[in-house]
């Protein structure tokens, strides 16, 4: 430590620190712009130019260090005369039009002008201007209110990891712009609206729609993946205007993703259901909320008293909270039904998840940047978790190496040391590879189906696990197309294999943004809450599917999009004598298969909790009434309840049945995050019965883009529109389009089994042969099985 | 007048048959320092002590002694390290470092190697501006020539030496003569300059140690080496050692380059560039570069061309860059000219460089185009001593400085512009 004196202050600080940092913690304000703790100094704006003792000129506090017995002056004449001069200099050409900006009134640049600024400009020349840059649907640009502090750009460089802004021309000419004419595609691209200083940057949706003043600022936890990143929403009147994030350095830093930030739009969206609906006699009719409860109520009863409790089946998405999950299993569970699961998008349920484990992640986020080597199993983290991604980013920037298998070439935005892109089929036998390259004689061999037991590793599979056995600290990931691919099972034995030969540990990407949480709460048919034991297993999510039932209770899901076979479940529903749908947005598929639709609040109208991949239990608040008559989940499920007379649902709060449930899972056992070897692999050679060796013929391959992922981002027309999202369709590999000698005028009918469906296609050059790529395709069946592709002469 | 002894350092080549070839340097004792620092392992320390006794001082402008510049450099640390010529030349009135690659190219490289040996580091840039065509060339056959004579590349004359350099052309952009923005560009990217500390000698190109001289400070090595560092020191004056080049330009009978002693009175240098043309008088002088000070008649013909002096005298020795302007110039239009030409070139980066550039200029040409107000001549003060300092390099300063010493010493040639709408300067050039 070091003493130094600012204003007088006497302050003992780390050497190497920056004068600014120091007056930061120490609560003496220093103006700046182009200054962003979590970017690189760039010490171009002079707003933070500071007297120091003997130095002949006033020096940036951004960028000059500390030093022992340093004297600054943040209030001297020769400070302020410098900072004022700063000022002058940057609005001469700043536009004056603040009334019409949508940062006025949380503009840094008119916050320091109050105090550093004259009232009157001594500048009579023409003001310099800017033409409009369209850089896409979600960043509105007014460069001509640019300052040029250059966070964005240093933002591109050195967090989103994709160079998409720069600086280019030079002087007074110089600008913000994409270098060639595009748009701003990062999937954290938003975050510059936060980082501009000035209105330059500002978001497309909200814009004109409120005055900072306007709004109030309420705290939530993001909705749509396993991170839950910190929010503020801003609100004005019962409507949310914007997102933004709230810092929270363990779990989002100062950062969100845009599907985090965007997805309030669908809030509004036309296809709310906004008072409960009964289908009497094929005819949709609204109805208040003691009918229509009685009507589920009733119809529940009368299956599970005629059929048995095990003809309803229960699917609720990862994405619901806690307490739904709780409040679901609970009172199902009481009639006597096990039929539940948030595993949509499963399809492989042969080796059981073990007891709940309270985190998917072995660390917290922030220790993710101290792993020096990755392994990523079926993941596009990029896309899948981006502030997941961006740790690992982070440790690459510190010198990890990342190895990826994959059956797509993805476009990652750090350095992939040793990439194995493969086809889908054989992803568990290339894990099988790189373990045989770690150890022959691995115990795990002994229990696998033949065709794993004899690959010999190829130099590929041998250098990721070179890669690995160097490490100090491995991680390998099971992401999502891991966790829903076809022999799911495997390679978690596979992975589990692999990190015990490397004494490395295992995250499971799990989706939504409760997926932890649905687990610990019992969502699942062989566990109940906390792990507890149950009498006999219930159905999972495929098995629901696969012999349908006769009721159906949906929570938060639209099959069409969030089931791994889509067309089945959906026939599933159709043929079911009851459906109820618990949901925010009703849609038509939903009004024909659904028989009751109760109008469930959104994220932003309920309280409850989500626990993270890294096991944070995370509460929120309803920050707006809930449109219309919709009501928060939980509330609804207690209601139900109480008309089946289950005992202990006097719950008058979302806490109360948090703390039951947490007060569960505090006195079970199982608590630990799943570590390596846990797996019961006496069923693992089962799985030779399944495959399919010969690899001939077309896979379809089936991804979730990720402004599809949940019914809230499928209905935020910003989202909708951007690059990412118009990845759909059908994609092939370039030897699919050549060996079908496809025509690209017309669209190619795929067909699994009874199902098929015609699409407009493109090649893919990121796929292996023999692929077929769908985003989520409703109306065709297994997402990763055998495919057959044709192109009809249309007329 | 005795006569001034002339082209003895960097120049030496001049007045024989094809001055650029290997076979004539080396028929002048070129690459013989070089042969023999390879062949005795001379302790860098030893040539470091030299140039520090020779007083030779970056001859880029800034005028840092380079034997404590190639001190800086940490010699032993591993890794690679780098060697940067900075033959950009951008400062208007300057042209001596292209003849230098024109006439004598293989000095410089020598001057070079030796820096790569002293410094430890291998691979040496010459980074040139863009419009350098034809010293590029010569250069590229020099480098040619070095490296088939066995003098570049590895294990150099079975030495264990290794050295090998490479020519670059930069895209004629003035800031791109500001060390840091040379190597960013020299890197691939936007010619900015960047923030110091850390200096290029840590934290350099592709962040290794790097050292950078100006084309002249490295061709003055060799001889430094070859005739002892008191030799070069005796050639000019204390502190301010050996020959200079001079790009005289302007209103002269015979502009050109001139390697004199430091130290050689003004008049003297006038008069070997023919004196002012026409017989006109005297009016100003920019000694040393466009962003340096302006000195009047009076002042600069009682000075003497060597750091010291002129910075006494309220101007800079700069890159030795002599603009005479004779009683025809227009200050205005000069100042005007100036200004525009800094304001092209600023590179946006900081904010007073980037905003108070256009407004100079702006300002100053309105006075200039007959508009302006007599506050105009505070304005402009006020707003280059704003810009002055505040910058992360010294553009900004070479901005305002000119605005500065052109209005202090010619405020009411100024003052006329404004009150009459035009020009003192009668049937002005």
């Amino acid at each position: 430590m070091i003493n130094i004196e600012i204003d007088g202050k006497k302050l003992s600080v780390e050497p190497g620190e920056m004068i600014i940092e120091v007056a930061d913690k120490a609560g003496i304000a220093i103006p700046r712009f182009c200054y962003h703790k979590k970017l690189s100094i760039a010490a171009n704006c002079r707003m933070c130019l500071v007297e120091v003792e003997n130095a002949p000129k006033p020096l940036p506090a951004c960028a000059t260090p500390v030093g022992e017995g340093m004297k600054v002056y943040t209030q001297s004449e020769k400070t302020i005369e410098a900072q004022k001069s700063v000022m002058e200099f940057l609005l001469i050409n700043h536009p004056l039009d603040c009334p019409i900006c949508d940062q006025g009134g949380e503009c840094e640049l008119q916050d320091v002008a109050m105090g550093y600024g004259e009232g009157v400009s001594r500048f009579t020349e023409g003001k310099r201007t800017v033409k409009d840059k369209d850089i896409g649907p979600l960043i509105a640009t007014e460069l001509t209110r640019c300052i040029h502090c250059t966070r964005c750009v240093r933002f591109g460089e050195e967090v989103a990891g994709i160079q998409e802004l720069g600086a280019v021309q030079r002087g007074e000419h110089m600008k913000i712009a994409t270098y060639i004419e595009g748009s701003v595609d990062s999937e954290l691209s938003g975050n510059v609206i936060d980082l501009c200083p000035v209105g330059a940057l500002t978001s497309k949706p909200f814009r004109f729609s409120a005055r900072a003043w306007e709004m109030q600022q309420r705290p939530t936890i993001a909705p749509h993946d396993g991170v839950g990143s910190h929010l503020y929403l801003h609100v004005m009147g019962n409507q949310v205007k914007r997102v933004v994030p709230r810092e929270a350095e363990a779990i989002n830093e100062t950062w969100i993703a845009d599907r985090d930030r965007y997805s309030y739009e669908s809030l509004h969206h036309a296809d709310r259901v906004t008072k409960p609906l009964v289908k009497q006699e094929g005819v949709w009719k609204e109805t208040d909320w003691s009918q229509a409860l009685e009507v589920v109520a009733k119809q529940l009863n009368i299956i599970a008293k005629n059929d048995g409790a095990d003809q309803i089946g229960c699917l609720a998405s990862p994405s619901a909270t806690l307490e739904e999950h709780y409040l679901l299993q609970k009172w199902l569970r009481a009639l006597g039904c096990q039929n539940i699961d948030h595993r949509l998008r499963k399809t492989d349920f042969r080796v059981k998840e073990q007891a709940p484990q309270s985190a998917a992640l072995p660390c917290e986020f922030t220790d993710v940047e101290y792993y020096d080597r990755f392994l990523l199993i079926g993941s596009y983290l990029r896309k899948d978790i981006p502030m997941l991604n961006h740790r690992v980013r982070k440790a690459v920037m510190l010198g990890a190496e990342v190895s990826v298998l994959n059956p797509v070439d993805y476009d990652f935005n750090f350095d992939v040391a040793h990439a194995l892109i493969s086809d889908v089929r054989l992803l568990s036998t290339q894990l099988a590879g790189i373990l045989k390259a770690l150890s022959a004689n691995a115990p795990l061999f002994s229990t696998l189906p033949d065709y794993l037991r004899q690959v010999s590793p190829d130099p590929a599979q041998q250098a990721v696990a070179d890669s690995l056995k160097a490490g100090e600290k491995v991680m390998l990931f099971l992401g999502s197309l891991a966790l829903h691919h076809p022999e799911a099972g495997l390679l978690k034995a596979l992975a589990e294999g692999i990190a015990k030969e490397t004494s490395g540990e295992l995250a499971f990407l799990h989706e939504g943004a409760n997926a932890v949480g649905a687990r610990l709460a019992g969502a699942m048919p062989h566990v109940g809450a906390a792990g507890s034991a149950l009498p006999t297993p219930g159905l999972d999510a495929a098995a629901m599917t696969h012999a349908p039932r006769k009721a159906y209770v949906l929570h938060q899901i639209e099959p069409e999009w969030d089931c791994a076979y889509s067309a089945q479940t959906l026939q599933a529903l159709e043929q079911a004598e009851f459906v109820v749908a618990l949901n925010t947005f009703q849609s038509d598929t939903m009004l024909d298969y659904a028989d009751v639709i109760l109008p469930a609040a959104a994220f932003t109208e309920t309280s409850g909790t989500y626990v993270n991949l890294a096991g944070h239990w995370q509460s929120f608040e309803g920050a707006v009434v809930p449109q219309g008559e919709a009501r928060p989940a939980w509330k609804i499920l207690r209601v139900l309840a109480n008309l089946h007379d289950v005992e202990g649902f006097d719950y008058t709060a979302s806490t109360e049945v948090r703390d039951e449930l947490k007060q569960q899972v505090e006195e079970s056992a199982a608590q630990s995050h799943e570590v390596a070897g846990q797996t019961d692999t006496s069923s693992l050679k089962s799985y030779s019965a399944s495959r399919d060796n010969t690899q001939q013929g077309l896979v379809r391959l089936t991804e979730t883009p990720l402004y599809r992922t949940d019914a809230f981002v499928r209905r935020s027309p910003a989202l909708q529109q951007t690059t990412d999202n118009q990845r759909t369709g059908v994609r092939v590999s370039r030897q699919v389009a050549e060996q079908y000698k496809l025509d690209p005028a017309h669209p190619v009918t795929l067909q699994q089994g009874d199902y098929s469906v015609s699409l407009p296609w493109q090649v893919d050059e990121a796929l292996p042969g023999n692929h077929v790529w769908t985003a989520g395709v409703a109306g065709l069946g297994a997402p990763f099985g055998a495919i057959e592709l044709t192109q009809g002469k249309v007329s | 007048m005795t006569a001034i002894p002339t082209n003895q350092v960097c120049f030496r080549t001049l007045g024989h048959d094809a001055p650029s070839s290997l076979a004539t340097y080396e028929s002048l004792g070129g690459y013989q320092v070089w042969r023999r620092i390879l062949k005795e392992k001379t302790p860098p320390e030893e040539i470091v002590e030299v140039l520090k006794l020779s007083m030779l001082r970056g001859r880029g402008g800034a005028g840092f002694p380079t034997g404590l510049k190639w001190s800086f450099v940490p010699r032993t640390s591993p890794g690679q390290k780098y060697v940067v010529c900075n033959s950009d030349e951008s400062e208007p009135g300057t042209f001596k470092d292209r003849d230098i690659m024109r006439y004598n190219p293989h000095q410089m490289i020598e001057g070079m190697a030796i820096a790569g040996y002293v410094m430890g580091a291998t691979v040496g840039y010459n980074y040139m501006r863009g419009e350098f065509i034809e010293p590029f060339e010569s250069c590229e056959r020099a480098l040619k020539d070095a490296r088939e004579s066995g003098l570049l590349g590895d294990n150099i004359l079975g030495s264990g030496i290794d050295f090998d350099m490479h020519n670059h052309l930069g895209a004629g952009a003035y800031i791109c003569g500001e060390e840091t923005a040379l190597l960013e560009s020299l890197e691939g990217k936007k010619g900015m300059p960047r923030f110091k500390p850390p200096f290029p000698a840590n934290y350099g190109l592709y962040g290794r140690p790097t050292n950078v001289n100006n084309t002249e400070s490295y061709a003055s090595v060799p001889i430094i080496l070859e005739k002892g560092g008191q030799w070069f020191l005796d050639l000019g004056k204390p502190n301010n050692g050996g020959m200079k080049i001079f790009s005289v330009s302007g209103h002269v009978n015979k502009p050109g380059n001139y390697e004199v002693p430091l130290g050689t009175p003004f008049k003297d240098l006038l008069a070997m560039a023919g004196g002012v043309r026409d017989g006109n008088r005297l009016k100003a002088v920019i000694p040393g570069g466009s962003s340096v000070p302006v000195l009047p008649a009076d002042i600069i013909l009682k000075t003497d061309m060597d750091y010291d002096s002129l910075d006494k005298a309220g101007s800079m020795l700069g890159a030795g860059s002599v603009i005479v302007m004779d009683e025809t110039t227009c200050m205005v239009k000069v100042l005007a000219r100036i200004a525009h030409f800094y304001f092209e070139e600023s590179c946006g980066q900081c904010t007073p460089c980037r905003e108070g550039t256009g407004w100079l200029s702006r300002v100053i040409h309105r006075i200039e185009a007959g508009e302006g107000k007599l506050e105009y001549l505070d304005l402009l003060g006020d707003v280059s001593n704003k810009i002055m300092g505040r910058t992360i390099c010294a553009l900004g300063d070479a901005a305002a400085m000119p605005v500065i010493s052109f209005i202090k010493h010619f405020r009411e040639e100024f003052a006329y512009h404004i009150e009459h709408k035009k020009c003192l300067v009668e049937n002005r050039s």
